[in-house]
């Protein structure tokens, strides 16, 4: 049914749909833009962790006595204690302030902490051994669809094999931190997060905690994040480090700034949980998919999790038969934390594989068998859709051949693809919406822009609304105070955000409108807001500018209010999107390194708001697939439990040469009617998968784990 | 019993720090974490304490930076970096500290028209030299430079911390080469590490300024 507050149909879009620039663009550009990190407040103090250096210990001493007397040193607390035991190198002990960075540096180094050292277990690829350590726990048996044996049966053709992906680390490039400035009026909290308005609680739940501090009320913390500097699912809560932060402000009576060094970030603060597993897929000869079973293990630190939605995509419970299994491996590192599409980019290596490995042992081209078993799937048409529009893209039916029949040169070229789908349902989110007598246009909410183009996806919103363009618009986030909205993990942001500021925005004009009726003494139902003016739709010479109407108010201010959900705000929003995306990679059998030449991505999101941002949401997941899927993986040593690479030499990420070409193909006026949909997390789920059946295209054999290092291709081609 | 690394180098030495005279290499290299070859422009410090030149230092010393065409007067140890000096006493925060050791180009200023990592140069080592920071370019936003008016044009950033670093080694290539060619594009910006992947648009800003920012 419609309602006042539906999008307008796409005849009526100014802006909705349409390419924008960035409206934090300049300030970012100028490099005006402050982050967290950035803030140097009057007096503000330095603050360090210490942090465990051994994989599993009993601390038992800890020794602050020397680090209170280095020059400069301010104060510490303690974030564990003696007698508690540590999981993990890097695991939080204290924090440490002092006047300038160097002294807090040297005052960190001059605490000495002593441990008795525990047994530890840092590898998780071999579940045999792991097994061996007493690391491994069932954690899923999950049968589904028709008869497993009789399914088995059936099928003319079976492919068995092992697949995986190592653990990545989130690698935010402003690190996790804050500062804190505590006084009697306030404690302000300038916090790296995607949780604007969850920290405050968090915060007053973690000092409450400590008895010498009491309670402190949420009411009492104000949280101001304008810009942050990267999340990808890591900056939910304020952690020890927030906490110990916020104390040591209050012992010092200063601000305190304390952000982690790199190499706490990669240890600590980040970690996507690993995924191998052993499948097997059976087909008949028609390429019609029958049975899946996948044995998969993984590890995200002490309590493993990791297990991914096993088969992917084509799950479908009546006509394949399906069994998954899964082990978590417990093991001494960092804990996971949730990173963009939590488990489905592993459940897409993990099935999308092994998919296009049976697809090779049966002859058939990899975009006839994914389109044929698109019935399997939750939307066939859309994907049925969007791989013939990737398939154009990339060049498949020119390019394409049989696995392996890459000609006789050192260098082999090969196309590969995948298929991956995501929720993206909009969190809830209250908006308020003022017009200003003076003309002034603000949207008020206490959300995030991570970077995404929430400044600019809500400035577009209340612009069309309003019939004004996007600099009349001004957007207040970032700071707590203003009406609570969600945080921005799980793509459901844009969702949210763009339903309350819609509905606010609509009930906002509405109230301008009844003053404007009196005025041009016309019907309110009769005006319009566009161009700049409200005018009589009956009558167009009735009509005021946009400056005259708001002036008509006086000295009123008017608000609108807005919430997500709404059951009576008509249908903003949707979930559930499909993407495809297709990969052209060049390998080199001598020295095993793979290249991208192209990558093409087709994402649905329903209605696209700004397109030119979500694009950049895609390009910037095809570069952060091509990353976990080539170079980066952090690695642990079991002899000393250690993470060795925890810097950005060795932990290695591409650059601006090594991403090939890319190509994003956004859906739109197709699925426009469905409302707006995520766009963060679904198109990073596939280009591993897309890029490791492409590498298997072209050199003859299947590299079975991801990243796809030098080593690995040698590897693998000796074994085959 | 094992000892946390913090024990290792012996507490009193490092907080009492009596044994340190001057900045020593090692004590240099301890705190950027790399080798003295990927450093060139800091010159051979242990031996002009051995040649007997001035030893400055542990204690902070009053120091001259000329930064955009003006001088600014600070006092810093002299193992402070040129990247925390200018965040940390001057507020000059375009410029960030990622890697802190000379990979990821966060912290890139042109020094005498060449890129440098901020990060793996002392403060007191760009004393004399023309610094260009990030805040240099522009006085608002309808006087940016072109590489950031392109960047802008482009979508070339999302959370936006890398930008600064990728600006200027943009800058730096369109003040040398008045067309590049993309590939001349691509390996100037490869010092330069964008986490959420703004490469795309980074490559074609820098492109376009180049060639009077027609996007």
């Amino acid at each position: 049914m419609a309602t006042k507050y539906d999008w307008p149909a796409a005849d009526d879009r100014s802006l909705i749909g349409k390419r924008h620039t960035r409206v934090d663009g300049p300030a970012k550009a100028r490099g005006v833009a402050k982050y967290s990190y950035d803030r140097n407040l009057d007096g503000m103090l330095y603050a360090r962790l210490v942090i465990s250096t051994v994989p599993h210990g009993r601390i038992i001493g800890i020794d602050t006595s020397t680090a209170e007397r280095v020059p400069g040193y301010k104060g510490h607390v303690n974030i564990v204690n003696v007698g508690d035991e540590v999981q993990w190198v890097g695991s939080e002990i204290l924090a440490i302030c002092a006047d300038t960075e160097e002294h807090a540096r040297d005052a960190a180094a001059a605490v000495a902490v002593h441990f008795e050292a525990l047994p530890h277990w840092v590898k998780d690829e071999d579940v045999k051994k792991a097994g061996e350590a007493n690391r491994v726990q069932p954690a899923k048996d999950d049968t589904k669809g028709p008869e497993m044996a009789e399914a088995w049966a059936s099928a003319d053709e079976t492919i068995e094999g092992y697949y995986g992906l190592g653990i990545i680390t989130h690698c935010c490039l402003e690190p996790h931190g804050q500062v804190v400035d505590w006084t009697d009026d306030e404690i302000t909290v300038y916090a790296s997060t995607q949780a604007v308005a969850r920290i405050p609680a968090d915060l007053a739940r973690g000092l409450s905690r400590d008895e010498s501090i009491g309670d402190v009320s949420a009411d009492a913390v104000h949280v101001i994040t304008p810009y942050m500097g990267g999340g990808f699912g890591s900056k939910f809560n304020i952690d020890t480090w927030g906490v110990a932060c916020a104390k040591l402000s209050k012992l010092t009576g200063k601000p305190v700034k304390l952000m982690l060094d790199r190499d706490e970030e990669l240890m600590v603060a980040g970690g996507r949980p690993s995924d191998y597993g052993n499948i097997k897929v059976g087909a008949k000869k028609d390429g019609t998919l029958v049975a899946y079973e996948s044995e998969t293990w993984s590890t995200g630190g002490i309590a493993g999790r990791g297990s991914p939605p096993l088969p992917y995509v084509y799950n479908n419970e009546e006509r394949l038969a399906q069994r998954a299994r899964h082990l978590n491996v417990s093991t001494n590192i960092g804990p996971a934390r949730a990173w963009r599409a939590p488990n489905h980019p592993q459940a897409a290596v993990l099935t999308m594989c092994p998919l296009e490995d049976l697809a090779a042992k049966l002859d058939m081209n990899p975009v006839d068998f994914f389109k044929k078993n698109a019935d399997l799937t939750a939307r066939p048409e859309v994907y049925r859709y969007e791989i013939d529009k990737c398939a154009e893209m990339i060049g498949w039916s020119e390019k394409w051949h049989q696995r392996g029949d890459s000609g006789s040169g050192p260098v082999k070229r090969g196309l590969g693809m995948s298929l991956h789908t995501w929720g993206g349902r909009p969190h809830d989110s209250t908006c308020e919406v003022r017009i200003q007598p003076d003309g002034g246009v603000s949207v008020n909410l206490a959300s995030q822009d991570l970077g995404v183009g929430t400044y600019t996806t809500l400035s577009v919103v209340a612009a069309e609304t309003l019939g004004l363009q996007i600099p009349d618009i001004t957007v207040n986030i970032g700071s707590s105070k203003l009406p609570v909205s969600g945080a921005s993990g799980g793509s459901t942001t844009v969702g949210g955000t763009t339903a309350s500021t819609r509905r606010a925005t609509v009930n906002a004009l509405e109230e301008l409108k009844a003053v404007v009726a009196e005025a041009l003494e016309v019907g309110a139902a009769d005006l319009v807001a566009k161009e700049g003016k409200i005018f009589a739709q009956s009558d167009e010479s009735k009509s005021l500018s946009w400056g005259d109407a708001c002036r008509k108010l006086g000295t009123r201010t008017i608000t609108g209010q807005g919430k997500q959900p709404d059951r009576e705000g008509g249908k903003l929003n949707d979930s559930g999107v499909g993407g495809v995306q297709m990969a052209d990679v060049s390998v080199d059998v001598e020295t095993g390194i793979v290249t991208i030449n192209k990558l093409a991505a087709v994402q649905d999101v329903g209605l696209v708001v700004c397109l030119a941002q979500c694009e950049s949401q895609v390009y910037g997941s095809l570069i952060q697939g091509i990353a976990y899927a080539l170079y980066e993986e952090s690695v642990y040593d079991q002899a000393t439990g250690k993470m060795l690479n925890p810097d950005m030499e060795f932990y290695k990420l591409p650059g601006a040469g090594d991403i090939g070409e890319l190509e994003v193909h956004m859906v739109q006026n197709k699925y426009d009617d469905r409302g707006v949909i995520g766009i963060g997390e679904p198109p990073v789920i596939s280009p591993g998968a897309a890029i490791s059946n492409a590498v298997a295209n072209a050199i003859g054999v299947r590299v079975p784990t991801l990243p796809l290092t030098p080593d690995r291709v040698l590897a693998a081609l000796e074994n085959a | 019993m094992v000892s946390s690394r913090h024990s290792h180098d012996g507490p009193a030495d490092r907080a009492g720090r009596e044994p340190r005279k001057g900045f020593s290499r090692r004590t240099f290299i301890e705190g950027v974490g790399i080798g003295a070859g990927a450093v060139g422009a800091l010159g051979e410090p242990g031996r002009a304490q051995a040649a007997g030149a001035e030893v400055l230092g542990p204690d902070p010393v009053p120091i001259t930076l000329n930064i955009n065409g003006k001088n600014h007067d600070l006092e810093v140890e002299p193992r402070v970096t040129l990247v925390d000096a200018l965040r940390n006493s001057l507020d000059h925060t375009g410029a960030k500290k990622v890697c802190d050791r000379a990979t990821c180009g966060a912290c890139t200023v042109v020094l005498d028209g060449s890129p440098v990592y901020s990060c793996t140069m002392l403060a007191i080592e760009a004393q004399g030299r023309r610094i260009e920071t990030i805040e240099g370019l522009s006085t608002d936003d309808a006087t940016m430079h072109a590489v950031q008016s392109q960047f802008v044009e482009h979508d070339a950033q999302q959370c936006g911390f890398c930008t600064p670093g990728l600006v200027m080694a943009g800058k730096a290539i369109v003040d040398s080469n008045a067309r590049p060619s993309m590939a001349e594009v691509e390996s100037g910006l490869s010092g330069n590490i964008c986490r959420c992947g703004t490469y795309v648009g980074a490559r074609k800003a820098v492109y376009e300024a180049a060639r009077g920012g027609t996007a």
